[in-house]
């Protein structure tokens, strides 16, 4: 699906860490792109390679981890290309991060308002004493009490939620073009997570900024995203606009995924899920990866991995029972999903 | 029958603040100030609330990880205050608490062999030759498998690393967990194994959970009873069908609006709160709420309201702190904007 005008595309990323034990695929062969201004959602999966395509985009992947194949490419400038010292200045300026465990990007050592000002001050050379007092109006952005007493707090006096808001004003100091959020709101209640997305889309639109949400809340993302790029194991299976992956899922996965949500309505003593776990990434299947756990799988499930294919103007599905070669009964996959699993 | 496990009463934690060139202490944080609630034995008592009302003060503060300033914590009849450290260490086998930041929680050193042993080995559970089934066992329990038993911390993804604080907690056969947050980095499907686990368990281990959660669908899902805090008190505290269909406080009908609904055709109403959320530093006077809230007067500004139980259409159990129930109840007081 090739969208007219995008912020950042990504071909065939592959990104594998080359350990003792193996190599692990935790991106494999990825692809998608972010139409200019808008909200692309990714979800998935545990450990099915959300960050990492994240990290890799910013080219900040710790050792052993490696970019081995595929294109970036973000504002028509090739980012794989770039120099560490080009990349750095991208970073701080034009693509910015909010990251899922707010305690392992802010400096322990360091005040909030310290913080924020080294922004200001690497990126727009103000004094420290300019940086400072736009520090202290980012934090009254963000929505932080007594921003003028949190400017000298350090990142262990503050609550998880006020930790995640610091980390959204270091992230908008620069007014990046693409702000990449990694489970931006996972550790919040619903009140702050409620403000920080308001907050966030009110920005984007102010902005004009271009927003990767990467999350595990589906209500989240039915209602800030416009498109949807479901993860797993590496590989993304299926990708819609959002009110088509809510209304008409395609994928087992998918499917299985949006049923086993607690159900505001109605009381249930067991939540539906998805059988099993995660496959290991060092021993990934040799067909479809949601093989083991997909209660439709066939053999050619089992043997062959299918690719991403349109199947219609819609939905983009890696997943053989929509292909001429399906050799199972035929399925509807959302209708028969629970009856087929508990079989 | 209902036995009590867990009662907490008059609870306070201040965090001093120091100031000035000699460092003396200037003013509290106030996060938790006053406080009294129990849990029984085999129950899930959730705790939500806004971020930084107090909820993991609470958990921390039963646990003594923050030796509390002021009241009375009582475990199984035993005065949890009172007992000196190496007792409380030992009580600690009883207690359990997994974690809201799987990151900062668990030794990154340590493989999670080495996490669960030592945690075994520090409550001495069981014989040493015994440990290494029972570790194969609580992998598959937490859905990671026994094959990942010798890999670090950070060679997992956040939502696999939190099952290895649950594999932890779970290794000392504690009584009460206190969950901070546990599933909130997970994702759907894997929550809803987590959630049936910790619910299966629950009826086989006869665990009791002090359950802190944002996600107020899981809270739902897993919940007998339902706290609601807001800046360090609590200001709503029902059976779960009472408190999710009949919310007394207007910081409860907020928080209940505020749910992030899995359709994006549904057009909801969300109740839009003002302004932000006052410091703990310098709580506002009176009902805590007020400068925000939709229906406060001058008696909301200076009155602190109790909790309290409205003869007509509250059921028994079900409290709320607020001075207008009834009246919000019947429409005569209209939220301002
Ligand atoms: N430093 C590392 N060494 C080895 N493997 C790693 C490392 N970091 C990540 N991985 C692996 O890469 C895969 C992808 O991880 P990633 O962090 O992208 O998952 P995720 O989709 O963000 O999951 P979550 O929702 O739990 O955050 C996982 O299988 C993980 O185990
Ligand atoms: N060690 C400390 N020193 C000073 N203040 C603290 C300390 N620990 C917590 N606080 C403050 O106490 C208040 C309550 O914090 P707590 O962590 O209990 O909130 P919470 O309800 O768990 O929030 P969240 O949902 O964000 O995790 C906050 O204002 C916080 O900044
Ligand atoms: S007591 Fe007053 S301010 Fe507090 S919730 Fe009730 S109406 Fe609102
Ligand atoms: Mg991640
Ligand atoms: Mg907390």
């Amino acid at each position: 699906m090739e969208n007219p005008k995008s912020i950042i595309k990504v071909e065939e990323l592959q990104t594998s860490f080359y350990t003792h034990k193996g190599e692990i695929k935790a991106v494999d062969g990825v692809s998608f792109d972010v139409p200019s201004g808008k909200t692309l959602g990714i979800v998935g999966e545990s450990g099915s390679g959300k960050s990492i395509t994240s990290l890799s985009i910013m080219r900040l992947l710790e050792d052993p981890g490696k970019i081995k194949g595929g294109k970036i490419t973000f504002n028509g400038e090739d980012l794989l290309a770039k120099s560490e010292s080009n990349m750095r200045t991208i970073r701080g300026n034009r693509i910015s991060m909010i990251f899922q465990e707010p305690m392992t990007s802010l400096n322990p050592v360091f005040t909030i308002g310290d913080q924020i000002a080294e922004s200001y001050m690497i990126h727009e050379g103000l004094s420290k004493k300019q940086a400072l007092r736009k520090a202290l109006g980012m934090l009254e952005l963000v929505g932080i009490p007594s921003p003028k007493d949190r400017l000298k707090a350090y990142p262990h006096e503050l609550s998880g939620g006020m930790r995640q808001r610091a980390m959204i004003a270091i992230a908008l100091a620069c007014n990046p073009e693409l702000l990449i959020a990694d489970e931006p709101t996972t550790a919040l209640d619903v009140t702050i997570q409620a403000q920080i997305l308001r907050l966030i889309n009110g920005l984007q639109e102010e902005l004009g900024m271009s927003m990767m949400l990467i999350t595990h809340d589906l209500g989240v993302v039915a209602e800030t995203c416009d498109y949807v790029a479901v993860m797993y194991a590496g590989k993304i299976v299926e990708y819609a606009d959002v009110d088509t992956l809510f209304k008409s899922p395609k994928h087992p996965y998918t499917v299985g995924l949006l049923q086993s949500l607690p159900r505001h309505d109605i009381d249930q003593d067991e939540l539906n899920v998805i059988k099993g776990m995660v496959p290991r990434p060092d021993d990934l299947p040799e067909g479809c990866r949601f093989a083991p756990r997909c209660p439709f799988a066939t053999r050619l499930c089992e043997e062959k991995l299918p690719s991403l294919d349109d199947i219609d103007d819609k939905n983009q599905v890696r997943c053989w029972i929509y292909n001429d070669q399906w050799d199972g009964p035929e399925v509807n996959v959302k209708d028969d999903y629970r009856t087929a699993q508990s079989d | 029958m209902t036995t009590e496990l867990l009662r907490v009463t008059n609870l306070k934690q201040y965090f001093p603040i120091k100031g000035g060139i000699l460092g003396r202490k200037v003013n509290d944080v106030k996060a938790v100030d006053d406080i009294s609630f129990y849990v029984n034995a085999g129950e899930t008592l959730s705790i939500v609330g806004e971020s930084g009302c107090g909820k993991s003060t609470t958990g921390r503060a039963i646990l003594r990880l923050d030796e509390p300033t002021a009241g009375e914590v009582s475990f199984n009849g035993k005065d949890l205050l009172a007992l000196n450290k190496s007792e409380m260490r030992k009580m600690r086998k009883d207690l359990q608490i997994i974690f809201q930041d799987p990151y900062a929680s668990i030794n990154p050193r340590q493989t999670v062999r080495q996490v669960l042993n030592e945690a075994m080995e520090i409550q001495n559970v069981l014989p040493k030759d015994q440990r290494e089934d029972r570790m194969m066992e609580l992998m598959d329990t937490v859905g990671l498998g026994a094959h990942q038993l010798d890999r670090f911390p950070h060679e997992f993804s956040g939502g696999q690393r939190q099952r290895i604080g649950i594999a932890r907690a779970l290794s000392v056969d504690p009584k009460l967990i206190i969950c901070d947050e546990s599933v909130s980095a997970l994702d759907v499907s894997i929550q809803a194994q987590v959630l049936n686990l910790l619910k299966k368990l629950q009826r086989e281990l006869d665990l009791t959970y002090l359950f802190i959660a944002h996600d107020l669908g899981v809270v739902r899902h897993i919940s007998d009873r339902v706290i609601v805090m807001y800046l360090g008190k609590i200001v709503e505290v029902a059976d779960k069908k009472s408190l999710f269909d009949n919310p007394k406080h207007p910081y409860t009908k907020t928080l209940l609006s505020a749910i992030p609904v899995p359709d994006p055709t549904k057009q909801k109403e969300q109740i839009i709160l003002k302004g932000d959320v006052p410091s703990p530093i310098d709580p506002p006077t009176g009902c805590r709420f007020h400068t925000r809230c939709p229906f406060a007067t001058d008696k909301c500004k200076d009155e602190v309201p109790e909790l309290r139980t409205t003869s007509d259409g509250m059921v028994a159990g079900h409290e709320a702190a607020c001075h207008y129930i009834e009246e919000i109840e019947s429409g005569e007081m209209k939220a301002k904007d």
